[in-house]
């Protein structure tokens, strides 16, 4: 029972944001002794257990290809790309780039997208834009609040649900390294990211739908707000700011 | 026949060449301690070759050819674990291009510059399906030599694209991607082997024996969700999936449901992680994910990407449940 200690100190060195290279390490060491290890069987049970997980770390073969790719331009070529869906609605536009973060995520490209990377610079302001457009007035701090949390979830779910479809990725590659060193098992990465397919689409019809519905839900608390401050709803087209957007979008 | 440690061999020299390059890179303020972490890395890679071949030949005497003792390797691991764990590894000024000069580049090379990155995965899937029984691979492990296949050719395909003629530079580009993440990097291999070192030690022997006193009967849907939320719920609590992950399986993923339940151990494992992920939408120590968005977003509300993922991430970790209890048995 007094094994268990060691998941206890993983916890508590998660919980209180300890470095976690270091909790993996000290939970480790804890854990071998408690199970009657002796500091030398300890030694060689790290020293085993890496030897046979190295495909984990196999993914940082990919890095040298997408940093020449990046340094050529991959980054801003993705951006262009997703300026061109400057006229979509809100909703709308965050689905297909939750939808083409998931693609992208799951050919390995997970860093042409992210909070600083897109989120930032491109989806926020072009969401905020088209919401603007479709309710016809500059959105009150709320709103341009949701608009804005949105905008990083559609990131956020397309990166989580569509990376474990590659499979070179850290997920996908602890999965066989832990179970084949561990169980002595001959589990392909393949076979796993087959099985990461259903939940993949799962995630884009979730919140996908989600999203479509933030369009009507925008137009229905824009309205609301209008009335609540009794001022007649604002018509003119904010087309300054959707000029932004897109100039945004180029950079 | 093509091995799998000609791989491990080629990432261990990838790692050694970027060590030296970054031992020579005075921008880093930390570059000699940044350069023993990298190069120890590299080192670890041809050194547990050995390893592995002293446990091949442990089970059966004469199969496999030179051995190491695993020991050393022990300490070296702890040894890079003190180095990433107080900071001593840091990442000098990327050497790169400009921004008017990406954006030129991206101009004159469009959608092309995607091309070798669907190398990767094309490749890697060819040598997985069709020549995995070919006997040009050693076998089980078409995918990872695949891999590796791919990424050599995705890198002549993206120096042919883009024109480069220096191998230099992709290296280079590599190496800030990697200091980039730090040891962030090493994380899911030391989890695996924190998993290794829990089955060794008796810890899933150890909840097992719990959960089969709290779970009545032998019912294979509770189980299913025991495993499911609980990597949902550790993942809320640590906000790391990969974290949550060695604990649940070693607990309850593999005893429980593959060993005692015979589920098909690709669809519970990868499901299993999927449900941690659901997990690290819905929480405030996923700290990069959820929390640096706000900010970076300038809201009001730190909690309101959150709150936008919540409903999605419950959804999900019930589409996980589902599926798991329908399709793994």
């Amino acid at each position: 029972m007094i094994v268990l200690l060691g998941v206890l100190v993983v916890i508590l060195g998660f919980v209180t944001r300890r470095n976690p290279v270091l909790v993996v390490g000290v939970a480790g060491i804890v854990t071998g002794l408690l199970g009657k290890l002796n500091p030398q069987e300890v030694l060689a049970a790290f020293g085993k257990s890496f030897a046979d997980s190295r495909s984990v770390t196999v993914f940082a073969i990919v890095l040298p290809v997408i940093g020449l790719l990046e340094r050529y331009g991959l980054r801003e070529q993705a951006r262009t790309l997703i300026g061109r869906l400057g006229k979509l609605s809100a909703g709308r536009f965050l689905a297909v780039y939750l939808l083409i973060r998931q693609v992208t995520a799951a050919f390995g490209l997970n860093s042409i997208g992210g909070p600083a990377q897109t989120v930032r610079p491109l989806v926020a302001p072009m969401a905020e834009a088209a919401a603007e457009r479709t309710t016809g007035g500059p959105l009150p701090d709320r709103l341009r609040e949701k608009v804005r949390s949105y905008s990083a979830s559609s990131d956020t779910v397309g990166l989580f649900f569509g990376e474990d479809c590659f499979i070179a990725i850290g997920s996908i590659l602890l999965i066989t390294g832990f179970v084949n060193s561990t169980y002595h098992q001959q589990l392909e990465p393949t076979e796993l990211a087959l099985w990461a397919i259903p939940l993949a689409l799962c995630a884009l019809v979730i919140h996908g739908a989600r999203l479509l519905l933030l369009d009507r839900k925008l137009e229905r608390e824009m309205a609301l707000h209008a009335a609540e401050n009794e001022l007649p709803l604002p018509h003119q087209a904010t087309a300054s700011r959707t000029r932004n957007g897109s100039e945004e979008a180029g950079k | 026949m093509i091995k799998v440690e000609w791989l491990y061999w080629l990432i261990g020299l990838i790692f050694v060449v970027m060590a030296l390059q970054m031992a020579a890179d005075r921008t880093n303020p930390k570059r000699w301690t940044s350069a023993a972490f990298w190069g120890l890395l590299g080192l670890t890679f041809p050194y547990g070759t050995g390893v592995v071949n002293a446990e091949l030949n442990a089970a059966k005497p004469g199969s496999a050819g030179w051995t190491l003792p695993a020991e050393p390797l022990g300490v070296a691991v702890l040894a890079l674990i003190v180095l990433a764990g107080f900071n001593f590894i840091g990442k000098g000024v990327p050497v790169t291009t400009t921004d008017e000069r990406r954006q030129a580049s991206a101009a004159r090379l469009g959608s092309k510059l995607f091309i070798p990155a669907l190398t990767i995965p094309l490749v890697a899937i060819v040598c997985a399906s069709f020549l995995d029984e070919s006997g040009l691979f050693e076998t089980g492990k078409a995918t990872l030599i695949g891999l590796g296949l791919g990424c050599i050719a995705a890198l002549a395909v993206g120096m042919f694209v883009t024109g480069e003629k220096k191998i230099s530079v992709p290296i280079h580009s590599g190496r800030s991607m990697l200091e980039a993440m730090g040891s962030a990097l090493l994380l899911p291999q030391l989890l695996a082997v924190l998993g290794s070192i829990f089955a060794v030690a008796g810890v899933g022997t150890q909840v097992g024996t719990i959960v089969n006193d709290v779970l009545p009967g032998n019912s294979k849907y509770l189980a299913v969700i025991a495993y499911c939320v609980g990597m949902f719920l550790f993942t809320v609590i640590m906000g790391n999936a990969f974290a949550a992950f060695p604990v649940m399986t070693a607990a309850i993923g593999w005893p429980v449901l593959i060993q005692q339940m015979h589920g098909n151990e690709a669809a519970v494992l990868a499901i299993g992680m999927l449900a941690g992920f659901s997990g690290t939408l819905c929480t405030p120590m996923a700290a990069n994910f959820n929390i640096v968005p706000a900010s970076l977003l300038e809201l009001k509300d730190q909690y309101g990407p959150i709150k936008a993922q919540l409903p999605t991430g419950i959804a999900l970790l019930v589409c996980n449940i589902v599926i798991m209890a329908l399709f793994a048995f």
